[in-house]
C-alpha cells in the first residue's frame, strides 16, 4: 500500500482560556489518499475547521497542538520550525477559506496577489508568473482572465472571487487542498459549480482534499470517504457510501436522518435532541451520551475508541461507539 | 467623481460660513467695535461719525455679507492692541507656525507608525511594553509639562539646545520665512518639535497598534499565510498598507489640531507663530485677531478633509469605484 | 474551594445538556471573579494601581484643609524670608516644608493639595456640566428629530472642527470681554467651568443621540406615547435611564482631559490667577525658576497633574474596554 498523502494520528489540539483549558481536538486520527476526497462534517463548534488549522500549521495562541503526530507523505510535519511549515503552506498544502469575499485582499490586484504567491514557491520571473497567473485564472472558469487579472477583488463577484481564492489555492501544484466550508457563503445556485470546480481540478492533478463542511448534500455528492466529528472526536469515519447510506454511530444516524430527500416523508426529518456540549463541559465517557438514545452505563464510564463494525464491514469503516464493540453487543438484549 | 467632489466642496462652504457666522458675531457684538477704536477722549458726534463709516449701523445681513466678503479677500480688520491689519499680523507670523507644525506631524508620523508597528507584531517583547508605556504617559502629559520637562533636561541640566525662540531665519521669496536653513534655526525647532509632536505620536502609535492587530486578524491575512507568503510580505506587504490607508486619514486629519495646539507649544518656546499671537489677542480681548485665527483654523481643517477625501478615494480601489458609480 | 459546592452535585450530564443556569450559585467570591468586569480589572495591575493612586489623589483633594500643615493663601501665615526653599530632603531645605516653597514662601505641599482640589474641582463640575449639555441636546435632537436635529447635530459638527482647547480659549476670551468689569480673580472659576462644558458637550450629545434613536421605536415608548405622556417625560423617565450607560466610560475619560484643559488655561495664564492657583497655574508660575536650579517648584505640581491624569486615563481606557469595546 502506498503511503497515503496525509496521515493524523493521535491530534490533540488545546486552546488555554482564562477559564481553563479547552481541548478542541481530542484524539483524531485519519488518512487521505492521493486523489482521495475526504469530507469532514460536524456541528459547528465540532472541532472541523480546527483540524485543517492544525494541518496546515495555522493554530493561532492561545491555541497549540497539545499532541498527535501529522504526516505529509509520511514526513512529519506538525513539529517542523516555521520557516519550514512556511514552505509547505502554498506548496504543498493548498487552503480554500470560507468566506470569498474577506480572503481576498481589498487593496490588491487579483493579479498581484497570484503572482507574489507563485513567485514564493516557484522560482519564476514576473512574466512567467503573470502568464501562470492568467492560465490558473482561465482554468478556474473565470472569463477573459487576461483582463480581469489586473481588476481588485471588489470588482468580483462572490462565485467568481472564490474561483481566485481556489486558483491561489492550487498555483503551486499542491499534494493536499484544505477546502474549509468553501461554499457557504457563496450563493446557492454558484455552490454546485464551486464544488465541482474543486472536485475536478483536484482529480486532474491528482490532489488529496479535505473538504470540511456541515453540508451533507455537498459531501454526499463529492467526497470518497466521511469523517464524522462531535466535540473534538471523530464518531465515525468510513467510505461516502457506507457511512451515509448506513450510518451506524447514533450520532451520525441523527445526521443524516436530517438530511431531507425525495424519497422520504419530509414529515419525518429527524431532529437530534439537545445541544453539542461546551467544550469546557464534556461528559466523561462518550461525548455523545447525554444526547443518545441508546446510552447505556458503559456510555458513562468509558470513552469509546474506534473499531471496525462487526457487520457491515468495509476496510476502512471506524465507527467509535460501544454498541458496536463486539462483547458489549452481546450483551445487549 | 466630479458630483463628489462638488457635494464635498459644497459642505465645506456651509462649514466656514457657519464659523464666519460665529466669527461675526463676536467681533460685532463682544465689546463695542467703535469703543476698541477711539480713545477715551473722543467726542460722541465723532464716534458717531466712525461708527457710520464702519457701516455699523446697516442690517445685521448687510454686515455679515460684507464680514463674508471682507473674509474672502483676506480682510479681518484692524488689531485693536497692534493697530495693524491682523491679515499682516497673521502672515508675520504664519510660517513659523506651519513650519513647527509640518516638520512635529512628520516626525509623529515616523515614530508614531514604526513604534505601532513594532508593538502589534511583537506584542509580548519588553521593547513593546516599554513602546507601550510611553504611549500611555505621552497620552496622558499635558503638552506644558512635555516642554517644561524637555527644557528642563536639554537645556537646563545639559545645555544642548536652544529653550526659547525660533533661531535665524531666512527670507525665501517675499513673504515665508524659514528657520530650517540655518544651524540655530534646525537646533530651535528640535524641542517644539518634539514637544508638540508627542502627543500625535502617541495617538497614531496606538491607532496604528490597534488597527494592525485588527488587520492581522482578517481572513485575507489568514489566507495569505495559508498560501505560505514570507512573514515579511504579509506584515509589511498586505497588513501594513491596510493599516496605513485609515492611519493616514485620521493623521491628515489631525494636522489643523496640531496648529492649534501649537498655541501651547509656542507659548512654553516663546515660538513666535500664530499661536502666540492668538493667547496675546484672547488676554487682551482683540476680538478681530481671534475671529481671524478661528477661520483660519476652520478654514485649513476644511481643505484638509477635502484633501484627504480626494487622497483616500485614490487610495482605496473600494471607494474610488462607489464615488465614481454614485 | 469553599464557595464551588453548587458544582460538584450535578451530575455530567445535566450540566452538558442545560449549560448556563446548572452552574449553581457559587459563593460571591467566586461569581465576582467570574464576571468579566471584576476579571479584567484584577488582571490588570496596572489598573489597580490606577485606582489607588486615583483614590489617594482624590482623598488628598477632598481633605486638604485637613491634611496640609499651613493654609498657603492666607497672607498672614505666609513669610516671604521663607521663599525658595528646598525640599525637606535636600540641602537647605527646612523641617517645616515637606517638598520646599515657592517664591512667595508658600508651603508647595500644601499649595499642590489645593491646587489639586481645584484643578479636579473645576474638572469635575466642567465635565458634570459637559455631560448635562450634551445628554439634554442628544435627547432633545434624538427623540425630537427633523430640524431641530438637524441643527444641533450641525452645531456639533462644526465644534469637532477645532480642538477643544481653542474652544475653551475662545469661550474664555469671549466671556471676559462680555463681563469686562468684573475682575478676574472672581470670575475665573466659573469661566474655566463654563469653557470646559462648551468643549467637551458634542460627544455625550452624539452618543445620547445615536442610542436615543434606537430606543425611541422600540415599543414601550410607542405605548407611552399613546397612553399620552407629556415628551418631556418620556425623555427623562423611559428614555434617559436607557441611553444614560456609554455616558460613564465618556466621564471618566473626559475627567482627564478636563483636568488637562483646565491646567492648560491657567498654565496660559488665562485660567485661575496666582491668588488661588490651581496644578496648571502653580507649573506657570514655577517655570519662571527653572534656571535657576529651582526645580521643586515645578516638579511637584508637575508630578502631581501628570500622575493624576495618567491614573484617571488608565482607569478610564480599563473602563471602555471592559465595558463596551466598541466603543474604541
Amino acid at each position: 500500500m502506498t503511503e497515503p498523502v496525509l496521515s493524523v494520528r493521535d491530534l490533540r489540539v488545546e486552546f488555554a482560556t482564562r477559564r481553563g483549558i479547552l481541548k478542541a481536538i481530542d484524539g483524531i486520527s485519519f488518512d487521505i489518499a492521493e486523489g482521495e476526497v475526504l469530507g469532514v462534517v460536524g456541528e459547528s463548534g465540532a472541532g472541523k475547521s480546527v483540524t485543517g488549522s492544525a494541518v496546515i500549521g495555522l493554530i493561532e495562541p492561545p491555541g497549540r497542538i497539545a499532541g498527535g503526530e501529522i504526516r505529509l507523505a509520511g514526513e512529519r510535519i506538525d513539529n517542523l520550525s516555521p520557516q519550514a511549515m512556511r514552505h509547505i503552506r502554498g506548496k504543498r498544502i493548498g487552503m480554500i477559506f470560507q468566506d470569498p469575499l474577506t480572503s481576498l485582499n481589498p487593496l490588491y490586484r487579483v493579479g498581484d496577489q497570484l503572482t507574489e504567491t507563485i513567485r514564493t514557491h516557484l522560482d519564476l520571473s514576473p512574466r512567467q508568473a503573470r502568464e501562470r497567473a492568467i492560465e490558473l485564472l482561465a482554468e478556474v472558469g473565470i472569463p477573459a482572465p487576461e483582463k480581469r487579472i489586473d481588476g481588485y477583488p471588489h470588482e468580483f463577484s462572490g462565485g467568481m472571487r472564490q474561483r481566485v481564492v481556489i486558483a491561489l489555492a492550487l498555483c503551486a501544484e499542491p499534494d493536499l487542498v484544505i477546502a474549509d466550508e468553501p461554499t457557504t457563503a457563496l450563493d446557492v445556485s454558484v455552490q454546485a459549480q464551486i464544488i465541482a470546480l474543486i472536485k475536478r481540478l483536484c482529480a486532474e492533478r491528482g490532489t488529496a482534499v479535505m473538504l470540511v463542511t456541515h453540508d451533507m448534500g455537498v459531501i454526499a455528492e463529492t467526497a470518497d470517504r466521511v469523517a464524522v466529528m462531535y466535540a473534538g472526536r471523530i464518531a465515525e469515519i468510513g467510505p461516502v457510501a457506507d457511512v451515509v447510506k448506513h450510518p451506524l454511530h447514533p450520532y451520525a444516524r441523527g445526521l443524516m436522518g436530517a438530511i431531507p430527500s425525495l424519497e422520504t416523508d419530509a414529515d419525518r426529518l429527524v431532529q437530534i435532541p439537545g445541544a453539542m456540549p461546551r467544550l469546557s463541559a464534556i461528559p466523561p465517557g462518550c461525548a455523545f451520551n447525554p444526547r443518545c438514545d441508546r446510552t447505556f452505563a458503559r456510555c458513562r464510564l468509558d470513552r469509546p475508541e474506534p473499531i471496525v463494525p462487526a457487520a457491515p464491514a468495509d476496510a476502512g469503516h471506524r465507527v467509535a461507539c460501544h454498541l458496536y464493540d463486539s462483547a458489549e453487543a452481546e450483551a445487549l438484549p | 467623481m466630479i458630483a463628489f467632489i462638488i457635494r464635498r466642496l459644497i459642505q465645506s462652504i456651509g462649514v466656514l460660513l457657519a464659523v464666519a457666522l460665529i466669527a461675526f458675531t463676536m467681533f460685532r457684538f463682544v465689546g463695542d467695535p467703535v469703543n476698541q477704536m477711539v480713545g477715551v477722549e473722543t467726542s460722541a458726534a465723532e464716534r458717531e461719525q466712525i461708527r457710520k463709516s464702519l457701516g455699523l449701523d446697516d442690517p445685521v445681513v448687510v454686515q455679515f455679507g460684507r464680514y463674508v466678503a471682507k473674509a474672502a479677500s483676506l480682510d479681518f480688520g484692524i488689531s485693536y492692541q497692534f493697530r495693524q491689519p491682523v491679515t499682516k499680523l497673521l502672515a508675520e507670523r504664519m510660517p513659523a507656525t506651519l513650519e513647527l507644525a509640518l516638520v512635529s506631524s512628520a516626525f509623529a508620523l515616523a515614530v508614531g507608525i514604526a513604534m505601532g508597528v513594532y508593538t502589534a507584531l511583537r506584542r509580548n517583547g519588553w521593547l513593546a511594553q516599554v513602546f507601550q508605556a510611553v504611549s500611555l504617559v505621552g497620552v496622558s502629559l499635558p503638552t506644558f509639562l512635555t516642554g517644561i520637562l524637555l527644557i528642563y533636561v536639554f537645556s537646563v541640566l545639559l545645555g544642548w539646545l536652544p529653550s526659547f525662540g525660533r533661531g535665524d531665519v531666512v527670507a525665501v521669496g517675499s513673504w515665508w520665512t524659514t528657520g530650517l536653513l540655518t544651524w540655530t534655526g534646525l537646533r530651535a525647532l528640535i524641542l517644539p518639535a518634539i514637544t508638540l509632536g508627542l502627543f500625535q505620536m502617541t495617538l497614531i502609535m496606538r491607532l496604528v497598534r490597534a488597527e494592525m492587530l485588527e488587520v492581522l486578524r482578517t481572513d485575507y491575512i489568514k489566507f495569505a499565510r495559508a498560501r505560505g507568503l514570507s512573514q515579511r510580505a504579509i506584515h509589511f506587504g498586505h497588513a501594513l498598507k491596510n493599516t496605513l490607508v485609515p492611519v493616514i486619514t485620521i493623521a491628515g486629519l489631525q494636522l489643523g489640531s496640531v496648529i492649534a495646539f501649537a498655541i501651547i507649544t509656542e507659548t512654553v518656546f516663546q515660538w513666535p507663530g500664530m499661536g502666540i499671537l492668538f493667547l496675546q489677542a484672547v488676554q487682551n480681548v482683540d476680538i478681530p485677531i481671534m475671529a481671524a485665527y478661528l477661520l483660519f483654523i476652520a478654514f485649513l481643517f476644511v481643505v484638509i478633509n477635502l484633501v484627504v477625501d480626494l487622497l483616500y478615494a485614490a487610495v482605496d480601489p473600494r471607494l474610488k469605484s462607489t464615488v465614481t458609480a454614485s | 474551594m469553599p464557595f464551588t459546592t453548587g458544582e460538584k452535585a450535578e451530575s455530567p450530564a445535566e450540566a452538558a445538556s442545560a449549560p448556563a443556569p446548572a452552574e449553581g450559585a457559587p459563593g460571591l467570591v467566586a461569581r465576582l471573579k467570574d464576571n468579566d468586569l471584576v476579571a479584567s480589572f484584577l488582571a490588570s495591575k496596572m489598573t489597580m494601581v490606577a485606582a489607588v493612586v486615583t483614590v489617594v489623589l482624590v482623598a488628598a483633594a477632598l481633605f486638604a484643609p485637613w491634611i496640609a500643615p499651613t493654609d498657603p493663601f492666607d497672607p498672614a501665615k505666609v513669610d516671604l524670608l521663607d521663599s525658595h526653599l528646598p525640599p525637606r530632603w535636600v540641602e537647605g531645605g527646612e523641617a517645616r516644608f515637606l517638598l520646599g516653597t515657592d517664591d512667595q514662601g508658600r508651603d508647595l505641599f500644601s499649595a499642590v493639595l489645593y491646587g489639586l482640589r481645584v484643578s479636579l474641582l473645576i474638572g469635575a463640575l466642567g465635565v458634570a456640566f459637559a455631560a448635562a449639555i450634551g445628554i439634554t441636546l442628544g435627547l432633545v435632537a434624538g427623540y425630537v428629530g427633523g430640524r431641530v436635529d438637524a441643527v444641533i447635530m450641525r452645531i456639533a459638527d462644526v465644534q469637532l472642527t477645532f480642538p477643544a482647547i481653542l474652544i475653551a480659549l475662545l469661550v474664555d476670551g469671549v466671556v471676559h470681554a462680555l463681563l469686562k468689569g468684573a475682575s478676574r480673580e472672581d470670575t475665573a472659576f466659573g469661566v474655566l467651568v463654563l469653557s470646559i462644558g462648551l468643549s467637551f458637550w458634542v460627544q455625550y450629545a452624539r452618543t445620547i443621540r445615536g442610542s436615543t434613536l434606537v430606543e425611541k421605536n422600540k415599543d414601550y415608548i410607542q405605548a407611552a406615547r399613546l397612553v399620552g405622556l407629556s415628551p418631556v417625560l418620556i425623555m427623562m423617565r423611559h428614555v434617559l435611564p436607557n441611553v444614560v450607560g456609554p455616558v460613564l466610560v465618556i466621564l471618566t475619560i473626559n475627567l482627564g482631559l478636563a483636568v488637562i484643559t483646565e491646567a492648560t488655561l491657567s498654565f496660559l495664564g488665562v485660567g485661575l490667577p496666582p491668588t488661588q492657583p490651581s496644578l496648571g497655574t502653580l507649573i506657570r508660575i514655577g517655570q519662571q525658576f527653572l534656571f535657576s536650579g529651582e526645580w521643586w517648584i515645578v516638579a511637584f505640581p508637575g508630578v502631581t497633574l501628570a500622575g493624576l491624569v495618567l491614573a484617571v486615563n488608565l482607569l478610564g481606557d480599563w473602563l471602555r474596554d471592559a465595558l463596551n469595546p466598541k466603543l474604541r
